[in-house]
C-alpha cells in the first residue's frame, strides 16, 4: 500500500498474548463447540496440538477458528456461541492444555457450489496466539482424502512438500488430528493474508 | 538507502513487530523459520465475515465492580478511546477484550509466581463493544509493574493487555497499551520489538483530562487502529 500514508492511520502494533490470557480470554469453554448436535453438516471433532521447535507441546497457546457453515457460507451463521437457538456458530476459541492440544466440537464446512470456487477445497481457518509470538498466525486445515486437494488453489501456493502439514488425518470416531509445528522439518506453512 | 530512511519514508515499515526477535527468548523456540506464505486478496478468508459477539453487558466494562466485598486497591483510572481501520473508518460493534496485573503487579493467573500481593477484589479482565463510533471505554486501576524471567533483572512496563475483533478477521489485533513516562519502557523487549519509535510509540496511552472524573478517576486515551479492506499483509510491515 502507499507509503503516503499517515501514520496515524496505520495498523497498531501487535504484541503478544502473553502467558497469562487465560482469565481474561479463556473463561468461556463453550467456546469450543461451534457446532451443536443436529447442526447440519458433517459432525467433527478437530483435535489442535501445537509444537514448539524443541519438539515439546506448547501449553500456552490460543487456537481462535472461523470457518464456512455447511453450506460454505460464512458469516450468516456465526452470531457468537453456537447454542440451542442457534446449532451452528463460524468461530471459536481455546486455550491448548497441558499436552499442547484443545479439540473444537464443529462440522466439515461446506464449499460453494459456484463455478469460480468449484476448485476450493473445505477447510478451517486457523488464528494462533502464544506468549513468544509478537504477531499472530494463520494457518489452514483442510481434510485428508479430499478429492478436491489437488485442485485447490491456496494449497497450490504452498511448497509441494510442505502440503502436507496443511491436511489434518482421521483419527477415528470423527475426531480429526492437526498438528502444528512452529519450527523444524515438518514446519506448518503459515499464511501473511 | 539506509534503513533509517526507508522507515521515515514509509510508515508501514518498522510498524509491526517481527516474528523472530531474540531480545524477547520466548520467540526463539515458537517462530516459524520459513518465509509466511503470502496470499492474494482474491483468496485470502480474511475478509469474511465473523460479526456478533454475544453477551457483553455494560458491567464487563468496568473492572473495579469484579470483586466479591468491595473496590480493588490502586489508582482508579478511565482507558478510553477508538477503534478506527488504516481508511479512518470507525469500527463499530467490535469486540474490546483487556486483562491486566493488579495494582502490586500480580495476576490473579495460577501461573503467576511473582510474590507481590494478590488482591481479593480485582480480578483484572474486561470487555465491551465499540459503539457506532468505534468507541469504548473501561475503568480500572493503573496494573503495576513486574518482574519477568527474560533476562537478567527484567521488568515489564506497566501496561494493559487488548484484544480487538471487529467483523472480520482483518480486524483482528493482541496487543498491549502502555502509559506515558514509563521508564521500563526503554528497557522492554517485546514493546522494543516493535523496530519503528515512531509506531512504538502508538502503543503508548495519552493522559488526558477530558476523560478524568473530577475527584475520582484520572484519564487515558488509547486509540486502535487495525487494517481495513485491501490492507497490506504483516510482514510487509516488519
Ligand atoms: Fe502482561
Amino acid at each position: 500500500m502507499s507509503g503516503d500514508r499517515s501514520e496515524d492511520l496505520v495498523a497498531s502494533p501487535s504484541q503478544t498474548v502473553g502467558p497469562f490470557f487465560h482469565f481474561g480470554l479463556t473463561t468461556d469453554a463453550t467456546r469450543g463447540v461451534m457446532a451443536m448436535r443436529g447442526a447440519p453438516g458433517e459432525p467433527v471433532r478437530l483435535r489442535v496440538q501445537v509444537i514448539d521447535g524443541a519438539g515439546e507441546p506448547v501449553p500456552d497457546a490460543m487456537v481462535e477458528l472461523w470457518q464456512a457453515d455447511a453450506r460454505g457460507q460464512y458469516g450468516a451463521a456465526a452470531q457468537g456461541s453456537a447454542g440451542a437457538d442457534r446449532p451452528f456458530a463460524g468461530w471459536g476459541r481455546l486455550p491448548t492444555g497441558g499436552d499442547g492440544i484443545c479439540e473444537f466440537t464443529t462440522i466439515r464446512p461446506g464449499v460453494p457450489a459456484t463455478v469460480d470456487d468449484a476448485a476450493t477445497a473445505a477447510h478451517i481457518n486457523v488464528c494462533l496466539f502464544m506468549r513468544g509470538l509478537l504477531r499472530h498466525l494463520f494457518t489452514r486445515v483442510y481434510f485428508a482424502g479430499d478429492p478436491a486437494l489437488d485442485a485447490d488453489p491456496v494449497l497450490a501456493l504452498v511448497p509441494a512438500e510442505r502440503r502436507e502439514t496443511l491436511v489434518a488425518q482421521p483419527a477415528g470416531d470423527g475426531v480429526w488430528m492437526f498438528v502444528i509445528h512452529l519450527q523444524g522439518d515438518r514446519e506448518t506453512a503459515f499464511f501473511d493474508e | 538507502m539506509t534503513k533509517g530512511q526507508a522507515m521515515h519514508d514509509n510508515p508501514l515499515r518498522g510498524s509491526q513487530p517481527p516474528l523472530l526477535h531474540p531480545d524477547y527468548r520466548s520467540t526463539v523456540l515458537r517462530a516459524p523459520m520459513r518465509p509466511l506464505i503470502q496470499l492474494p486478496a482474491s483468496l485470502s478468508d480474511v475478509s469474511q465475515p465473523v460479526y456478533g459477539h454475544l453477551g457483553v453487558s455494560a458491567a464487563d466494562a468496568d473492572l473495579t465492580r469484579h470483586g466479591p466485598s468491595g473496590e480493588p486497591l490502586g489508582e482508579r483510572i478511565v482507558v478510553a478511546g477508538r477503534v478506527v481501520d488504516e481508511d479512518g473508518r470507525a469500527v463499530p460493534g467490535a469486540l474490546v477484550e483487556v486483562w491486566q496485573a493488579n495494582a502490586a503487579g500480580r495476576y490473579i493467573h495460577a501461573r503467576d509466581r511473582h510474590p507481590a500481593p494478590l488482591d481479593p477484589n480485582f480480578i483484572g479482565a474486561g470487555r465491551c463493544e465499540t459503539d457506532a463510533e468505534g468507541r469504548y471505554r473501561f475503568t480500572t486501576i493503573k496494573p503495576g509493574a513486574y518482574p519477568w524471567r527474560n533476562h537478567e533483572n527484567a521488568w515489564r512496563p506497566a501496561h494493559i493487555h487488548f484484544s480487538i475483533f471487529g467483523t472480520n478477521f482483518l480486524t483482528r489485533l493482541v496487543t498491549q497499551m502502555y502509559f506515558p513516562g514509563d521508564p521500563l519502557m526503554a528497557h522492554d523487549p517485546i514493546l522494543l520489538g516493535v523496530p519503528d519509535e515512531r509506531a512504538r510509540r502508538r502503543l503508548v496511552s495519552a493522559f488526558d483530562f477530558s476523560l478524568t472524573t473530577p475527584e475520582w478517576a484520572l484519564g487515558y486515551r488509547f486509540d486502535i487502529v487495525v487494517r481495513g479492506p485491501g490492507s497490506t499483509p504483516f510482514e510487509g510491515r516488519t
